[in-house]
């Protein structure tokens, strides 16, 4: 029983990272429609960033500030140049431009940092022994990081002009534009945002993971089984998400090992999808035909 | 759901001096592949074979994406399943080499099938992400600690190169590469006969307008699952004899990678076209050995950069541009025979 209660609390610290990217594609499909298939590799990319600095002697909250906003400009230019030109293509041809950017952001890091397995410090401290030796330092740390992220998000979406107009267009770009609001601008500040959440999600995992240009690839499959599970359209339902596939995750781990951990998420994705393709939260869209 | 522009398939009856002179150009063709059995080295000799492996595959992944315009990002799960299933027969049980392929493709077809069921209820974006899925959680899979016994864990399988049988004069590498010539060119038969009639046509209606398709009396829930089916089973024979040449599987050899590998090739290739799957099989094998030179990360950032290029600049990829290339040609050339006619 003590190991279920540690790996359900260890599950909700990886959890809440698998959130936050959860919470990255789920901006990035409600402002556009697309999946990002990249969005894991360029959270990988500015964590290396921050790693970078980090070597310099830069002091880690600089470094995280810094890698945050690189991950904007970086999402927004990724905006700019590659998908606004996209705007009206097919899906098939957006999804291989995404793996293109994928594969881009992998080799480019694997490129300029090497291909070996580096550490990443946590700012939270090496502690292990909160609450009888249950949770470490950098576990609750991720959670509290994901709370007050979530948190930020819900006030800049809520209670900012900005968030306004960005919740405008993604419900509708045509009248938005016609009231006054730039959506192009919009369109870019979303994905600079979702960037930089990732970001923050990459500087959190890279601690437990250890850092690597293939690092995100099973956190990005485990936050998209998370976007799936809480409804790909709900952000509540994508952090919601992404703490229940981090649960589920450890104990699969757990029950039956840790070979299966990823298929669970394949099976989590197939069967949220046949059964109820909103998800949890999301909402049942009706489309013309 | 539309597709990114398409060549479109020959589908006017040529007329018989055209007939003839394909069916020339292909006899030439034959010749000297086969020809060049006898005068390639060993590795070049591998080379070759791999490529052809690579087109086979990639025909199974067109068949599925270009043709019929479901996405799957996790075709290299079945590539997987097609080498596992050649490895386990040979070396488990002792199976001959070319037995292993009917084999594969049938395992292949079925799990194809199964994956084609719940992929109808996936559109677009949802299919690209349960086989994004698919492709991610294989290796994971094959090195399952119960299925050891069975997989060889992340050791992999070791196989044997196969003797050329009959006391036939041919090296092993020489009779490799025939072998899987011939196989590539039985495969590339079938699918010419599949795509250039009813079923060609139907799997371009159901991926232009399926409810069109549906009015004019396409099933297609049984053309989109029959479509994986066979676009598995191809890339399956392709794993089974990518197995037989490399003599070795290993869980990490079908990562996903492989997968976005297959993707970048009917890109670059060209959708929708069988030639496009021979240079996209080309371009996949060649262009890591090339820029593979220059740096470890230089090949997938080529990669990258091609699929963004071609889907902006060369939608049709290779075949496309050689075709649109032909045309401008046979356009330059034909007012002169025009006026040549006009004036008898």
């Amino acid at each position: 029983m003590e190991d279920v209660l540690q790996q359900v609390i260890s599950g909700l610290a990886t959890g809440s990272v698998y959130a936050i990217v959860a919470l990255a594609l789920v901006m990035i499909y409600q402002t556009t429609h697309h999946v990002n298939f990249a969005q894991g590799e360029m959270a990988m990319f500015c964590t290396y960033l921050a790693w970078a600095l980090l070597q310099k002697g830069v002091p880690y909250w600089l470094a995280f500030a810094a890698a945050t906003a690189i991950g904007f400009v970086v999402g927004a230019a990724v905006e700019r140049v590659v998908i606004r030109p996209l705007a009206q293509a097919p899906v098939l041809a957006v999804v291989v431009v995404f793996i293109g950017l994928l594969v881009i952001f992998n080799s480019v890091a694997g490129w300029a940092f090497g291909y070996s397995v580096q550490t990443f410090p946590s700012p939270f401290g090496g502690g292990t022994g909160l609450w009888g030796g249950m949770v470490s330092a950098h576990q609750l740390g991720s959670l509290v990081v994901t709370v007050a992220l979530l948190l930020l998000l819900f006030v800049f979406f809520r209670f900012t002009p900005w968030g306004l107009a960005l919740r405008a267009v993604a419900e509708n770009p045509a009248s938005s534009s016609l009231v006054g609001i730039r959506v192009g601008s919009m369109l870019a500040l979303g994905w600079g945002l979702a960037s930089a959440i990732g970001a923050v999600a990459g500087m959190l995992v890279a601690p437990i993971v250890f850092l690597d240009p293939n690092m995100m690839m099973s956190v990005l499959l485990y936050a998209f089984a998370g976007a799936v599970l809480g409804g790909i359209t709900s952000p509540v339902g994508a952090v919601v998400g992404g703490l229940a596939v981090g649960v589920l995750e450890n104990l699969v781990g757990l029950l039956i090992g840790n070979e299966l951990k990823l298929s669970v998420a394949l099976a989590l994705i197939i069967g949220v999808l046949l059964v109820r393709p909103a998800g949890l939260f999301g909402r049942v869209s009706v489309s013309r035909v | 759901m539309h597709s990114v522009s398409t060549v479109p398939v020959p589908l006017a009856a040529r007329d018989a001096g055209q007939r003839l002179r394909s069916s020339l150009i292909g006899l030439v063709a034959v010749a000297l592949v086969t020809g060049f059995a006898f005068v390639g080295s060993g590795y070049q000799l591998f080379q070759a074979t791999m490529v052809m492996v690579y087109a086979i595959a990639l025909l199974g992944l067109n068949i599925l994406t270009g043709y019929n315009g479901q996405i799957s990002l996790g075709h290299g799960a079945f590539f997987a399943i097609g080498a596992y299933c050649a490895a386990i027969l040979m070396e488990r049980l002792s199976m001959p080499y070319w037995a292993t392929l009917p084999a594969a493709a049938l395992a292949c077809g079925l799990v194809g099938y199964a994956v084609g069921w719940p992929a109808l209820k996936l559109e677009g974006i949802y299919l690209a992400l349960a086989t994004f899925a698919l492709g991610t959680a294989t290796p994971q899979l094959l090195k399952f600690r119960k299925l050891e016994p069975l997989t060889g864990g992340a050791q992999g399988l070791v196989l044997l190169k196969p003797d050329a049988p009959f006391g036939l004069p041919l090296n092993q590498d020489q009779w490799l590469y025939l072998f899987v010539f011939g196989v590539a060119l039985l495969m590339f038969a079938i699918a010419r006969n599949l795509l250039d009639g009813r079923i060609g046509l139907a799997l371009l209606a159901v991926r232009d307008h399926p409810t069109a398709a549906t009015a004019m009396g396409v099933d297609v829930a049984r053309v989109k699952t029959a479509a994986f089916a066979v676009s598995a089973a191809y890339t399956g024979v392709a794993g089974a004899l990518g197995a037989i040449a490399v003599q070795f599987v290993a869980p990490d050899s079908f990562t996903m990678f492989l997968s976005i590998s297959l993707i970048v090739g009917i890109v670059a290739g060209g959708l929708a076209s069988m030639s496009g799957a021979v240079w996209g099989a080309a371009f996949i094998h060649f262009i890591p050995n090339v820029a593979e030179k220059v740096s470890k990360a230089a090949p997938w950032a080529i990669y990258g950069v091609m699929l963004i290029v071609f889907v902006m600049l060369l939608p049709q990829g290779v075949a496309g541009a050689l075709q649109r290339a032909r045309a401008a040609w046979q356009r330059r050339r034909r007012p002169a025979g025009a006026g040549h006619r006009a004036g008898h």
